[in-house]
């Protein structure tokens, strides 16, 4: 089951550079959130906090508070953090030494768990919510490099699934794929939602009005509007968002 | 014309590419040529089964040198080669910019550059003077301080290569950050760290000067690492010195055999990789 978000007055900064300023937002659980917004306006610094992946970068530190389902994330670890909120990086990343079937345990086996049993199943279950299991069932030993792009990144999705997280993080997911690879991801999407809260960076401001539930606008470090997507692309409250949305900038 | 004048350069630059890498290729045959042409008559089943023989007798081979070179490798890359590629991590995963990893960096580079015979001298001093007696082990410890530059350099050029995306793929999963460096980041650089590796074995397989020093040599076999060891390098110095022709084709022999271990170690360490990991 999906976990719901809380963000309060969250702030970033790389070094004296300060890219967030002051977010408030709800993140419904079980719904699939969009971010748009121009380059540089802090999405996918925004995504970064909810998992602490902004806090591993030399000199980058944030403050403020996001609750998941009511705890504080910055109260915890970060490492147990990421093993509940999952995260689909721009560019396909699979592990270049490891085998496809490794590529989809890595979470599971480098935290643990032994039992080939549970590793094969967790594999196949994680491959078939990517819609990935079809393709390469009979090649599992193969190297996760000799797939195509986008299937690349179908195995970085059940990767992260195969941990069982609560909330999926997705930076710009499709960017780096051809059209047809990027509605298979979008299908994947809709149909993830039903377990999992996804947060969505997007360039793309059609793929936001296709599968989010909600969508969030950007600019320069804050969130200037969220609310219902259709309310976004149809009625924007805000007059930058309407600029935006129209192709007046950005 | 202008385009007559493109191809004729063109032409040019590669027949002087070819003809510069014709050059440098004579003296890399040249030797592996000459030493063979001079060494393969001697080499045989005899010169890996026996021991020395005293000037005069005929016969005898270099079995003690042999196994003696193949232990002290054995010492130097079980001490180089996992402080070389620890500090490579170090260096490259944990500190990459502040004055300590700077410092580092630049006295491995000068440690790189020190003619062995000094580190030899060291190690004498250090070792041998204080344990009053020459042995394998301070041979071995000689070679791995030769080592461990050339490992630290190449493992970190390797890990440096690895991208970021990954090791945060690993993060991202909930994977301690050690964790993801032993099991994630190392097997993506790990081909280039055997190579890296074996260069380093390769460089001290053939040292001789710091072995003058420490591990002295010895006509006899080695019964334990305190004793002082034979070492083909040391051998070939000794016979290939000599006034007697007899020894000068046994350290033609021993040369041979020594070029043909290191290539062999090599081989087999790319060969037990590749198979591994596809």
């Amino acid at each position: 089951m999906g976990q719901s978000l809380s963000v309060r007055n969250l702030e970033a900064w790389y070094g004296s550079n300060k890219t967030l300023h002051g977010i408030n937002m709800e993140i419904a659980k079980n719904e699939v959130t969009a971010i748009i917004g121009p380059s540089g306006c802090g999405k996918s610094t925004f995504i970064r906090c909810i998992n602490r992946m902004h806090d591993t970068l030399p000199g980058a530190k944030a403050t403020g508070e996001i609750l998941l389902d009511g705890a504080n994330i910055y109260a915890n670890d970060p490492v147990e953090l990421r093993r509940t909120v999952g995260m689909v990086f721009q560019k396909p990343n699979p592990f270049p030494a490891m085998s496809i079937f490794d590529n989809v345990v890595a979470g599971l086996k480098l935290n643990g768990m032994r039992n080939k049993k549970k590793l094969k199943e967790a594999a196949e279950k994680s491959l078939n919510m990517a819609a990935l299991w079809d393709e390469v069932k009979d090649r599992l030993g193969h190297s996760g490099m000799s797939l195509s792009g986008g299937q690349q990144q179908r195995l970085c999705i059940a990767r992260a699934l195969a941990v069982e997280p609560s909330v999926l993080l997705m930076d710009e997911p499709a960017s780096a794929l051809d059209p047809i690879a990027t509605l298979r991801i979008e299908e994947l999407v809709t149909q993830l939602k039903s377990s999992y809260t996804i947060v969505i960076v997007t360039h793309n401001m059609q793929q936001a009005a296709r599968i989010a539930d909600s969508t969030a606008f950007f600019l320069n470090g804050e969130l200037v509007e969220h609310g219902a997507t259709s309310d976004i692309f149809m009625t924007p409250r805000d007059k930058r968002t309407e600029d935006y949305i129209t192709g007046r900038f950005g | 014309m202008k385009k007559h004048r493109r191809k004729y350069v063109n032409a040019l630059m590669l027949a002087l590419f070819s003809i510069a890498t014709l050059i440098a290729l004579v003296p890399l045959f040249g030797v592996l040529g000459y030493v063979f042409k001079n060494g393969v008559m001697d080499v045989n089943l005899k010169f890996f089964l026996d021991l020395p023989v005293p000037m005069g007798m005929t016969g005898g081979g270099m079995a003690n040198a042999i196994v003696g070179t193949l232990i002290l490798i054995a010492i130097a890359s079980v001490l180089g080669i996992p402080i070389g590629i620890l500090a490579a991590i170090y260096l490259t995963e944990y500190d990459r910019l502040s004055w300590f990893s700077t410092l580092i960096r630049f006295t491995t580079d000068v440690l790189t550059g020190i003619p062995s015979i000094i580190i030899g001298i060291v190690v004498y001093t250090a070792i041998v003077v204080k344990m009053k007696h020459f042995s394998a082990f301070s041979g071995g410890i000689a070679l791995a301080i030769i080592m461990i530059p050339v490992v630290i350099r190449s493992t970190e050029e390797m890990l440096k290569l690895v991208p970021h995306t990954i090791r945060e793929a690993g993060y991202a999963l909930g994977i301690p950050r050690w964790r993801t460096i032993i099991q994630i980041v190392l097997p993506t650089a790990a081909k280039g760290i055997v190579t890296g590796s074996m260069l380093a074995v390769a460089r001290v397989a053939g040292e001789t000067a710091p072995l003058l020093f420490t591990a002295l040599g010895n006509q006899y076999w080695a019964h334990n690492l305190n004793q002082p060891i034979a070492a083909l390098p040391l051998s070939i110095y000794e016979y290939a010195t000599s006034p007697y022709k007899q020894w000068h084709e046994q350290a033609w022999a021993g040369s041979l055999v020594l070029i043909f271990l290191v290539i062999i170690l090599n081989a087999t360490a790319r060969l037990a990789f590749r198979t591994r990991n596809n």
